[in-house]
C-alpha cells in the first residue's frame, strides 16, 4: 500500500509540474510575441497567420522609433528622474530610519505615526493638490516636478528601521566608548552592515520610479520632457499606427527594468517581499 | 550607559530634517489642501468660495460618480479574488520545483510585474488587436467570432482585469512563495507518513498555515486595485472613457479636463477614506500575523 501511495504521488506530482511549465510558457508568451513582432518588417507584422519567428529579422522598427520620436530625450528624462528619486529617497530614509531606530528624542512617536499614516494614504488621491503645489512652485515640465511627489516611499524607512533595530547593541556601545560621532556610527557601522538591503531597496526604488505612470503623465505637457513610460503611449502618427514601431519603443522602455530584474533577481525579489511586510 | 541627551536630540533633528521637509511639503500639505478645497468651488488652480458640504451632497445624485464607484467595485471584484487564487495556484506549482529551474520558471511568471504599465498596455493592445492580434487568430481557429475587446462595453473591464492579473500576479506569487517556504518540512513529512492525500494535506496544513499571507495578499491587492487608473486610461484611448469610468479617472476628469478642483477633491476624499479604512484593516492583520509568529 505504501508503495502504491508513493507512486500515485509521483504520477500526479509529474502532471502538476508539467502543467506549471506549460502555464509558465503561455504566461510569458505575450512578452515573446511583442519582442518578435518588433523585429518583423511591416508587411510581415500584419500577415493573417501566426509566424513564431520573423522570416527576415530587421531592426528597422527600432531605427524608426529612435529617429522619428523623441525617445532619446525620454530616456534621458527617465534615467534622471529614476536616479534622482532613488538617491534622495534612500538618503532621507536611511537618516530617518536610523534616528527612529537608535536615538531617543522628543517627537519620535509622532514621527513614526506620520510614516505609518503616509504608508496608508493613497498617493493617487493627492494628484490634484500635487499638481497645484508643483504648478505654484513653477515645476511643471521639469525633472524636479516629476520627482517631488514620488519621494514619498515610507515603506523604505520602515524596512531600514527594522534592519537597524536588528544590529546588536554592542557595536553601538563600543563605538560610543570610542567617542565616535552619531554620523560616524551610521556611516561606518550601520550602513556597511546593511549594504545588501540598501542595494535591494535602491534597485526596486529605481524600478518603481521608472515604471510610474500617473504622476509623470499629469506633470508634463511638453513632449520632450516626458518620461519614456508616458512618451511611448502619447505619440501616434497622423496616418495610422505603426504597430511594430510602437512595440519596439515598448521593448526599449521595458529593457532597463527587465535587465535590472534579470541581473539582480534575488535582490529584487528580496526587496519586494520586504516592502510587503514579510521577512523572506 | 550615560548618554548626552542634548547632543542626541540635536543629531536626531539633523537626521530627521530632510525627511520632515519633504514629507511636510509633498504629503502633509497636499493632504490638508485636498480636504480644504473639497469644501469649496475652486477650479484646478486658484481660490474658490466656501460651499460647505455641497460637493459631497452632489455626489449622491451624480450618475457618473455612481458609475465610477460601481465600475471600481466591479473591477476590484474581478481582479482581487481571481488574482489571489491564480497566484496561489502558480505559487504551489512553482514551489515544487528546485534550484535554478525554479528561478527560471518563477522569472517567466514574474517578468510582467517588473514592466511599466505602458509596455503592458502596448503588448496586450497588440495581442488582442481586432485586425492583426494573435489572440484573434486563435479565436478564428476555434471558430469563435472576433471581439473588439477594448471597444466593447461588455468586455472592456473584464479584459483590463485579466491584463491586470497577468501584470501583477508576480508580486502575489512572490509573497505566497515566501509563505510556503516558512511552513516547516517536518509537518509535510508527518502528513506523508500518515498517508494523507494531496488534497487533505493542502486543506489541513497548507491553507490554514498560509492564511496570514493570503489575507495580506488579498488586502494589498484590494488597496492597489481601488486606485486603478493607468490601465483603464490607456486602454480607453480612442475608445469610450465615460463608459469605463473609475474613481481615480473621475478625479482626473473633473480636475484636469473640466477644471473643477473642488468637486474633484470631494471624489478624491471619498477614495482616500475607502483606502484608509482598508489599510487600517491590513495594518491590524499584519500586527496579528506578527504576533502569531512569535
Amino acid at each position: 500500500m505504501k508503495v502504491m501511495a508513493a507512486q500515485r504521488w509521483n504520477f500526479w506530482g509529474g502532471i502538476i509540474t508539467a502543467l506549471t511549465l506549460v502555464w509558465a510558457v503561455l504566461w510569458a508568451f505575450p512578452l515573446y510575441w511583442g519582442v518578435i513582432s518588433s523585429l518583423k518588417p511591416d508587411d510581415e507584422v500584419v500577415r493573417p497567420y501566426i509566424e513564431l519567428w520573423p522570416q527576415t529579422p530587421t531592426l528597422e522598427n527600432y531605427i524608426s522609433a529612435v529617429t522619428t520620436t523623441q525617445i532619446g530625450a525620454w530616456y534621458v528624462n527617465s534615467v534622471a528622474v529614476a536616479v534622482g528619486v532613488t538617491v534622495i529617497t534612500i538618503f532621507i530614509s536611511t537618516l530617518c530610519g536610523y534616528a527612529i531606530s537608535q536615538l531617543r528624542f522628543p517627537g519620535r512617536i509622532a514621527l513614526w505615526w506620520l510614516i505609518l499614516a503616509s504608508f496608508m494614504v493613497p498617493i493617487s488621491a493627492l494628484i490634484i493638490n500635487h499638481f497645484v503645489l508643483v504648478a505654484n512652485l513653477g515645476l511643471i515640465n521639469s525633472w524636479a516636478g516629476i520627482m517631488l511627489p514620488q519621494l514619498i516611499h515610507p515603506v523604505i524607512i520602515i524596512v531600514y528601521k527594522q534592519f537597524f533595530d536588528q544590529v546588536p547593541k554592542d557595536f553601538r556601545e563600543a563605538a560610543v566608548m570610542d567617542n565616535a560621532s552619531e554620523f560616524g556610527i551610521l556611516f561606518k557601522i550601520y550602513m556597511p552592515m546593511n549594504w545588501g538591503v540598501t542595494t535591494a531597496l535602491s534597485i526596486v526604488c529605481f524600478i518603481w520610479t521608472w515604471n510610474a505612470f500617473l504622476w509623470p503623465f499629469l506633470s508634463v505637457t511638453r513632449t520632450e520632457m516626458m518620461t519614456i513610460t508616458v512618451g511611448i503611449t502619447q505619440v501616434n502618427d497622423a496616418f495610422g499606427v505603426y504597430y511594430a514601431r510602437q512595440l519596439s519603443a515598448a521593448v526599449l522602455a521595458g529593457l532597463p527594468v527587465a535587465l535590472a530584474y534579470l541581473f539582480f533577481q534575488r535582490r529584487v525579489t528580496e526587496a519586494i517581499t520586504l516592502s510587503a511586510g514579510i521577512k523572506g | 550607559m550615560l548618554r548626552n541627551s542634548r547632543t542626541e536630540r540635536l543629531v536626531a533633528l539633523v537626521l530627521v530634517a530632510p525627511f520632515l521637509a519633504i514629507y511636510l511639503l509633498a504629503f502633509v500639505y497636499p493632504t490638508v489642501q485636498m480636504f480644504r478645497i473639497s469644501f469649496t468651488d475652486a477650479p484646478l488652480i486658484g481660490a474658490g468660495q466656501w460651499v460647505g458640504l455641497d460637493n459631497y451632497l452632489r455626489l449622491d445624485n451624480d450618475p457618473m460618480f455612481r458609475r465610477a464607484l460601481w465600475n471600481t467595485a466591479y473591477f476590484v471584484l474581478m481582479t482581487v479574488v481571481p488574482g489571489t487564487l491564480i497566484a496561489l495556484l502558480i505559487a504551489l506549482g512553482v514551489s515544487r520545483l528546485k534550484g535554478r529551474f525554479q528561478s527560471i520558471v518563477l522569472a517567466l511568471f514574474f517578468l510582467p510585474y517588473i514592466l511599466p504599465v505602458s509596455v503592458v498596455y502596448l503588448i496586450w493592445d497588440w495581442t488582442l488587436n481586432f485586425q492583426f492580434g494573435i489572440a484573434m487568430h486563435v479565436l478564428d481557429w476555434l471558430g469563435i467570432p472576433r471581439v473588439p475587446v477594448f471597444k466593447s462595453r461588455v468586455w472592456f473591464l473584464p479584459a483590463v482585469a485579466g491584463v491586470t492579473i497577468w501584470w501583477t500576479a508576480g508580486f502575489s506569487i512572490l509573497l505566497f512563495l515566501a509563505g510556503l517556504r516558512s511552513i516547516p518540512a517536518e509537518i509535510y513529512e508527518a502528513a506523508a507518513l500518515d498517508n494523507s492525500t494531496r488534497w487533505t494535506t493542502f486543506r489541513r496544513i497548507t491553507w490554514p498555515l498560509l492564511w496570514p499571507v493570503t489575507s495580506l495578499v488579498f488586502t494589498i491587492q484590494l488597496i492597489l486595485q481601488l486606485k486603478i487608473f493607468d490601465q483603464v486610461y490607456l486602454f480607453s484611448i480612442g475608445g469610450r472613457p465615460n463608459d469605463n469610468m473609475v474613481l481615480v479617472y473621475y478625479v482626473f476628469q473633473k480636475a484636469f479636463q473640466q477644471n473643477q478642483g473642488g468637486r474633484a477633491a470631494a471624489v478624491a476624499v471619498t477614495l482616500f477614506m475607502l483606502v484608509v479604512v482598508v489599510s487600517v484593516l491590513q495594518f491590524q492583520l499584519l500586527r496579528f500575523a506578527e504576533r502569531r509568529r512569535r
